[in-house]
């Protein structure tokens, strides 16, 4: 668990107190108790993702990571194509890797549907174009996030991000939420909202919703920057590949064909 | 001058006219109403004192969310030892469990409107 400043002092102030008391204080104890049932948060210096489209395509039509991701988001299914808000979507193998595609290329890949997400780029377009810093990538583990409190609705993130990974509230989203999850905001009319790697829940020590709902174990998330992970050993030991990469957006999502 | 005594009428009245409001709610005891909030559910203390709660939440809760959102620190020591998360829907409302009795009846009296609940949910409460 990574500590701030902030809280290493005041910890180690707690623990000053305990010491001149002699035995625990009951704050140290109270403190302790809390950070006991509380999981240490996930952290990593490059979060990234590693996507097995083999394993993904064993398990026809599932839908898991999407189901799994939409809910706990609350996002919204306005039930058309026009106004739709996706995190995570399934898009054809040629359409996921434009540049992959020929006129002779190999049936099992020709409309194989490609789970696709936000890549995380290391050097993301969308961030550069916003005008409200409303989209910004984390220094401190690489994730680019987005603060709802803080859009203007503008859309220039969605024209920047060549994967279309950003989707724009037409509609008030509310109505249209089937499950709401009370513990993750919705979104209000003119804002833009796409994955955040589940930033609120690596927080809570935990996975990202898509990683622990695929059942074939397809999604492979980890830190980049641990040479240990089995997200590096994944990338040392196969080939993989990016969506888009000769635009130099270094995205974040890699995909074992 | 021959008015003299009209002109002072017609002031006093106007007077009193204009300042009838105030007379009234003194009158009528309403001068020092203030909304009645519901007591916390549960929980001793506040995150901070009531006193600061009352004038200065919106501040707390601003900075609440730029450290949550902006800085990723999600979770807050309190000087009694304990640690909550900074979180309005999950912390606030936790204790503070009827949003119609506590938030509304101040915001509605002094007629504010925070679009807070826009995209927060109210717990048991998801309409739009």
């Amino acid at each position: 668990m990574s500590i701030d400043r902030r809280r290493f002092i005041h910890l180690s102030g707690l623990a000053a107190l305990g010491l001149a008391g002699g035995t625990p204080s009951k704050l140290v104890a109270q403190e302790l108790g809390v950070a006991a049932e509380r999981k240490a948060p996930l952290v990593g210096r490059r979060w990234a993702m590693v996507i097995d489209i083999r394993k993904c395509m064993a398990a026809e039509d599932c839908t898991d990571c999407i189901k799994a991701c939409h809910l706990t988001h609350n996002v919204p299914d306005f039930g058309n194509p026009k106004d739709e808000i996706k995190w995570i979507w399934k898009g054809g193998f040629e359409h996921a890797f434009e540049e992959q595609d020929h006129q002779f290329i190999q049936e099992s890949l020709k409309h194989l549907p490609t789970p696709v997400l936000c890549n995380h780029c290391d050097n993301p377009p969308c961030v550069r174009v916003c005008p409200t810093q409303a989209t910004w990538k984390r220094d401190s583990d690489g994730i680019v996030m987005m603060d709802w409190h803080r859009c203007i609705g503008c859309r220039y993130c969605i024209v920047a991000c060549p994967y279309g990974s950003r989707s724009f509230n037409w509609r008030d989203p509310r109505p249209f939420i089937d499950e709401i999850q009370e513990d993750f905001p919705t979104r209000s009319r003119g804002v833009v909202e796409k994955c955040t790697f589940c930033s609120e829940k690596l927080a809570r020590g935990e996975l990202p919703s898509c990683v622990t709902a695929c059942k074939e174990n397809a999604m492979i998330f980890g830190d980049l920057e641990d040479p240990n992970s089995e997200i590096r050993k994944l990338l040392s030991e196969r080939f993989t590949i990016r969506r888009r990469p000769g635009l130099g957006t270094q995205p974040e999502v890699y995909y074992i064909v | 001058m021959r008015d003299n005594g009209k002109i002072y009428l017609g002031l006093t009245i106007f007077l009193i006219l204009i300042t009838f409001p105030i007379w009234y709610n003194l009158a009528t005891g309403k001068a020092g109403y203030a909304p009645e909030l519901e007591k916390a559910v549960k929980g001793e203390d506040c995150v901070r004192d009531s006193a600061y709660m009352s004038a200065n939440h919106m501040d707390l809760l601003n900075e609440w969310r730029d450290q949550v959102v902006r800085d990723g620190e999600r979770f807050e020591l309190l000087s009694n030892g304990t640690t909550v998360e900074r979180s309005l829907s999950n912390t606030c409302l936790d204790c503070h469990a009827n949003k119609d009795k506590f938030c509304d009846r101040c915001h509605g009296f002094l007629g504010v409107d925070p679009y807070c609940w826009d995209c927060h949910v109210i717990p048991g409460d998801h309409t739009p």
